[in-house]
């Protein structure tokens, strides 16, 4: 009798999980969908799940249209450079506060976390005015630096947690072997850290990769990223979905991807302490 | 002393190399809109006839609007051309954002301008942004079900002749909606639209004091006929309706009737997009016996941002892409349909244009619409689907939210009224205009 409600109890989770997921993953289905169809197909009253001509005709417009391989460039090396930038500023910074904390660590970190709660277009134009005075407008440079400072908080929120876990006799008991602070950090807490690290690591990337407002406020057109360039496709005067489709398949596919194969870490480090 | 002619040459060749990679290069921002594409698929000849390289920032309206306003006000420099409206222009004109368009050459013919056209982009006389699309709007109906319900739309309809096509041609059992309009929030769209309805009904945003009018009966009037004909007969959800909506909706074959840019004439009219090509009506936009149309002027225009650094050449792809020429060429290799329509008086004297079914319609409309002369009762402002100061755009969209919840059926057409009468008043008063 138990066994037979822990199996319809499981089945329940299971078909709600998978209820869930097909939920999340529905938009992005559809999207994927559309950009294989006509413009009229696209806009067809009932949707259209199957029996539509397919068609590449979508991907060969954008294509000829836009220099994907620029955004897509110009992503990579946004996204990546402010997550290197970051994980090096966030990793000292959180050893400091997890393992070296002061009476004001609390507050500095409540502190950091505030940052985040001001919208972005609050400091829109003093953020323009220093980008035009460094002349940094337009370029991957500044876009660099300004995605590394919005993720910070969040990376150095999520390291600390991670490190507060790991226990600190161990830390202790490297220093009395001998171990000199960077050795501390380099051989013993990182390698602990690892998933940790990783997952940061993974969700910093996509936030720079997602990232849509600074991305197109601050860039026109040489360091434009793939936000920039499915923004290219939406229309205040005319239907075109299906392009619009194509341009947002193209540009989520790498990060589906890297998420795809990295889904472990991401998972265990979003759910788990360093030391479980 | 051997490695000095090399070095010579070599010196020579990185020079030039360095030179043809600093060739002039234009940076053009834009919206997505039909015309535009087809601009930039045929820039690569100004190129050729020019050697002037362009670039396009491709941006979403509102963020174009945004990114653009930032871009002037802190002198960032990123754009040589901008597309803008006729809502702007006069103001970033007034500012000194803009340089005058005063140094266009003969062949160019500024006079050939559409003249409401023209006036909706200059500021004290001085033309500052030149026109690549204009429109007004105008009524789309559905040929096959108007005589299938056995009337016939007037050229000249009336708000009453409109509610009476909507409840013939209603027929929701077969998805079939009445009339389409409208409804999204946004100064731009629901917005633009409630404000040209109320311009019929003889209703104005301000007296001549600059006192908001939503007080008045008018406005009551032109809101609650509204309200009342999309609640009767329009489709379901239209508070979430914008143009693209209503364009997909039209084109799907599901609305009598829609209420919109001239623009969307030579969409619903393509075979390729829209299953009701065949069967489509123009006529003007409807009135209520008051002498005021409810059609508004929209310009898509390129402009010079006074931070460019290269006005001359900027002012050249202006001539190139607004130019007879550039219609002509357009024309000979897409047809005439696919010409970008409502900028040049030239085109509208052109007889295979005129053969186009919406063409003469849509040059009427044009001509319907006056900026500076917009509603019944005397106003302080130019503007008839907007106010042409630079607080409207703030003001209209928090007005036009308050309205979409009424066709939300979330708050009553008073105390949307109220609401807007209210902070319209606060923000005139912030603004010193009180």
């Amino acid at each position: 009798m138990a066994r037979a409600v822990t199996t319809r109890r499981k089945l329940a989770t299971t078909a709600l999980a998978w209820g869930i997921g097909l939920l999340i993953f529905f938009p992005i289905f559809w999207t994927i969908l559309t950009s294989f169809k006509t413009e009229a197909q696209a806009i067809n009253n009932p949707p259209l799940f199957w029996g539509f001509d397919f068609t590449l005709e979508n991907y060969t417009v954008v294509q000829e249209r836009s220099n994907y391989m620029r955004f897509l460039w110009n992503s990579v090396i946004i996204a990546g450079g402010s997550t290197v930038l970051g994980i090096l500023v966030a990793v000292p910074a959180a050893w400091s506060m997890a393992f070296v904390p002061s009476r004001r660590t609390k507050d500095i970190l409540l502190w950091m976390l505030s940052t985040k709660m001001l919208p972005a277009v609050g400091v829109l134009y003093p953020i323009s005015l220093l980008f035009v005075q460094f002349g940094l407008l337009d370029t991957r440079v500044g876009l660099i630096l300004v995605l590394m400072l919005i993720n910070l908080p969040i990376m150095v929120w999520m390291l600390y947690t991670y490190f507060k876990e790991i226990p600190g006799e161990i830390l202790e008991a490297a220093r009395m072997d001998g171990a000199g602070l960077k050795e501390e950090i380099l051989f013993v807490l990182t390698p602990m850290a690892i998933p940790g690290i990783a997952s940061t690591v993974l969700l910093s990337i996509i936030l720079a990769w997602n990232e849509a407002f600074w991305t197109l406020n601050l860039t026109a057109a040489r360091a434009a990223p793939l936000t920039a360039f499915i923004a290219s496709y939406s229309s205040p005067e005319g239907l075109f979905y299906a392009k619009l489709s194509a341009a947002s398949t193209m540009a989520i596919a790498p990060i589906l991807i890297l998420g795809w194969f990295s889904q472990k870490q991401l998972v265990r480090g979003l759910t788990f302490g360093a030391v479980k | 002393m051997r490695l000095g002619k090399p070095l010579v040459a070599s010196t020579a060749l990185a020079l030039i190399t360095a030179s043809a990679a600093t060739a002039q290069t234009l940076t053009i921002a834009t919206v997505n809109n039909g015309d535009m594409i087809r601009m930039q698929g045929y820039s690569s000849q100004f190129t050729e006839q020019t050697g002037i390289n362009v670039e396009w920032v491709t941006l979403e309206e509102n963020v174009l609007r945004q990114r653009v306003t930032t871009d002037i006000t802190t002198n960032g420099g990123q754009f040589d051309i901008m597309t803008i409206g006729m809502y702007e222009t006069p103001i970033w004109g007034a500012n000194g954002w803009l340089v005058p368009l005063d140094g266009l050459s003969d062949a160019y013919d500024v006079d050939d301008i559409l003249p409401a056209m023209r006036d909706g982009l200059s500021h004290d006389g001085t033309l500052f942004a030149a026109p690549f699309y204009g429109e007004s709007s105008m009524v789309m109906y559905r040929t096959d079900l108007m005589s299938a319900a056995g009337l016939e739309m007037p050229n000249a309809p009336t708000w009453g002749d409109i509610r009476n096509a909507a409840e013939a041609m209603h027929d929701p059992a077969n998805d079939v909606y009445g009339v389409c309009l409208r409804g999204k929030p946004g100064w731009g769209e629901g917005g633009a639209f409630i404000t040209v309805t109320a311009n019929s009904f003889g209703a104005r945003w301000f007296d001549m004091d600059w006192n908001a009018q939503f007080d008045q009966p008018e406005w009551e009037e032109a809101l609650s006929f509204f309200v009342d004909l999309m609640n009767s007969y329009g489709p379901p959800g239209y508070a979430t309706n914008g143009f693209n909506e209503n364009l997909s909706l039209f084109q799907q074959g599901r609305c009598g009737m829609w209420i919109d840019a001239t623009v969307a004439a030579s969409f619903v009219t393509n075979p390729a997009e829209s299953s009701v090509a065949e069967s489509v009506g123009f006529a003007l936009a409807p009135d209520n016996g008051l002498g005021r149309r409810s059609n508004w002027l929209w310009a898509w225009a390129l402009a010079i941002p006074a931070g460019t650094q290269q006005a001359d050449a900027a002012l050249q792809f202006i001539e190139w892409a607004t130019s007879k020429e550039y219609i002509e060429m357009v024309a000979a290799n897409e047809g005439w349909a696919n010409v970008p329509p409502g900028a040049r008086t030239s085109l509208y004297e052109t007889p295979e244009y005129l053969e186009v079914p919406f063409a003469q319609m849509t040059l009427d409309s044009i001509n319907a619409a006056d900026p500076t002369n917009p509603t019944v009762e005397p106003v302080p402002y130019v503007g008839i689907q907007f106010v042409a100061i630079p607080e409207f755009a703030g003001i209209a969209t928090e007005v036009s939210q308050e309205f979409s919840a009424v066709y939300a059926g979330q708050q009553s057409v008073q105390q949307a009224l109220a609401n807007a009468q209210a902070l319209t008043n606060d923000a005139m008063e912030a603004a010193g205009y009180r």
